[in-house]
C-alpha cells in the first residue's frame, strides 16, 4: 500500500469561472498538463473552427438605427464540451478509467469511496478528485485511506465543470492505467449537464431517499450508466421498496446497471468492484495498443 | 442553480461575436428537455450582461418541444419529460430527436456606436 499525501486544495477563486469581461485574457494558471502533453489554453469562449457552427450575416436597415444581425448555431456549453473532450483524450491516452460520481448530499458517496479505496488500493492505483462547495473535509477523509486526493472547492458553484477537472488532474497527476474517481458536488440536478471528460457517470442513490427519486430527477438517472443503491444495510429499519426503486430507475433509463450495496457491511460491493476491474482492463488494454513512448 | 454558469457562457460567447459592437438583441433556442429553465436564464441574464457589450440587450428564447423515436416500433412521440421506454409499444427504448438544444441563434448588434466595454 502506497502512502502518498498531497495537500493540494484549489480555492474558490481559482476554480470559479472567470467573468466574460476577462474571457480573452490568458488564464491565471498557465498549467502544463501532466505528461507535458498540453498547454493550458487561454480561455476562448468559442472555436471558429467548431464543426457545428455556421453563421451568416444579415444587415437589416431600420430607420434611424443601423443594426446588423448575426445568425449562428453556437452551442452554449461548447467551451465546456471542448475541454471535456480534451480531458477524455488525455485520459484515454494513458489508459485511465475516470468516473463521475454524483448523488444528492448525504447519499453516502464519500463513505462508499473510502470503502472502495480500502478494498481495492492493494490491487490498483486509485486517485480521487473531491468536489464540494466549501471545506477540504472529504479530501482529508480520502487521504486518510492512503489515496491521493485533490479537493476542488466550487464556492457558489453547484457542480464541477471540465476546466476544474483539468486543473485538478494537473495537480493530481493520475498514473497510467489507474482509476480516477471524481466525486461531484452533492446535487441531483446540475452535475448531470456538465461533461467532465469521464468514461461514465455513476449515480449513488441511498435507500433513505424516496423510491421515486429517479422519476423526480430524470436527467441525472438518464445520464448515468451505473446506479449504486447504497445503505442497503438499513433496509430492515425502513419501508423502502427496492423493487419499486429499481423499476423507477429503469423507467427513466432502461439500460442502467444497478448494484445494491452497503459500504458498512460490504454487501453487494463485489459486483461494483467487478464492474470497475472490467472497465479499467478495457481502458488499459486500449492504452497498451497505443503505448506511449 | 446551473443557469448562472450557463448564462455566463451565453454572455461570453455573445461578447466574443460582437467584436466591440453594442449588442441589442440575443435570441436563444432552448429545448424543453435540456434541463435549463428559460425563466432562470432570464433572471440571470441582466446580471451577467452588466458591464459587457451585451448590457441592456433584449433576450428572446425560443423553446423547442421534446420529441423521440422508438428504436423498436419506430413510433415518433412527443415528450414533455424524460422517459426511457416507448409509451406506444412498451418495449422499445426512446431516442430523443429534439428538445435537448442549447443554442445561441441570433445576435443583433448596433453598428452605429462601436463601444469598447
Amino acid at each position: 500500500m502506497r502512502h502518498l499525501h498531497h495537500h493540494h486544495q484549489l480555492a474558490p477563486a481559482q476554480v470559479r469561472a472567470r467573468s466574460p469581461a476577462h474571457a480573452d485574457q490568458p488564464s491565471q494558471m498557465q498549467a502544463q498538463m501532466p505528461g507535458g502533453g498540453m498547454q493550458y489554453q487561454p480561455v476562448h469562449t468559442h472555436d471558429h473552427a467548431h464543426p457545428h457552427e455556421h453563421h451568416h450575416h444579415d444587415t437589416l436597415q431600420v430607420p434611424g438605427r443601423d443594426t446588423h444581425t448575426l445568425q449562428l448555431e453556437a452551442q452554449i456549453l461548447g467551451r465546456n464540451q471542448r475541454i471535456a473532450e480534451r480531458n477524455r483524450g488525455w485520459l484515454a491516452g494513458r489508459g485511465i478509467l475516470a468516473l463521475n460520481l454524483m448523488s444528492s448530499p448525504g447519499a453516502g458517496k464519500t463513505t462508499l469511496l473510502e470503502r472502495t479505496l480500502k478494498d481495492l488500493q492493494a490491487t490498483m492505483s486509485i486517485a480521487v478528485v473531491e468536489g464540494d462547495q466549501e471545506t477540504a473535509n472529504d479530501a482529508k477523509r480520502i487521504r486518510a485511506t492512503g489515496a491521493r486526493a485533490v479537493q476542488v472547492n466550487t464556492g457558489t458553484g453547484c457542480h464541477l465543470e471540465a476546466d476544474m477537472l483539468e486543473r485538478a488532474m494537473t495537480l493530481l497527476k493520475p498514473e497510467p492505467r489507474s482509476l480516477l474517481l471524481i466525486e461531484n458536488v452533492g446535487n441531483l440536478v446540475c452535475p448531470a449537464l456538465f461533461d467532465l471528460g469521464e468514461r461514465a457517470k455513476v449515480v449513488i442513490f441511498s435507500v433513505t431517499e424516496g423510491e421515486d427519486k429517479p422519476l423526480k430527477y430524470p436527467h441525472m438517472f438518464g445520464a448515468a450508466e451505473v446506479m449504486l443503491l447504497s445503505k442497503i444495510d438499513l433496509m430492515p429499519h425502513l419501508r423502502f421498496r427496492l423493487d419499486l426503486a429499481i423499476n423507477n430507475a429503469h423507467t427513466v433509463n432502461p439500460k442502467l446497471k444497478i448494484f445494491p450495496v452497503s459500504a458498512y457491511t460490504g454487501e453487494g460491493l463485489d459486483a461494483w468492484y467487478d464492474w470497475l476491474r472490467t472497465g479499467l482492463s478495457a481502458c488499459a488494454s486500449v492504452n497498451a495498443m497505443h503505448a506511449m513512448p | 442553480m446551473h443557469e448562472l454558469s450557463i448564462t455566463r457562457n451565453i454572455v461570453a460567447i455573445v461578447s466574443e461575436h460582437a467584436a466591440g459592437q453594442r449588442v441589442t438583441r440575443v435570441r436563444l433556442q432552448i429545448g424543453q428537455l435540456s434541463a435549463i429553465m428559460p425563466e432562470a436564464i432570464r433572471f440571470c441574464f441582466d446580471l451577467c450582461a452588466a458591464g459587457t457589450l451585451a448590457e441592456g440587450a433584449k433576450l428572446e428564447i425560443d423553446e423547442t418541444p421534446g420529441r423521440a423515436r422508438c428504436d423498436a416500433c419506430g413510433e415518433e412521440v412527443a415528450l414533455t419529460a424524460l422517459v426511457g421506454r416507448c409509451p406506444a409499444c412498451g418495449t422499445g427504448i426512446l431516442r430523443i430527436t429534439a428538445g435537448e438544444e442549447m443554442l445561441i441563434r441570433e445576435i443583433e448588434m448596433n453598428t452605429e456606436e462601436a463601444s469598447c466595454a
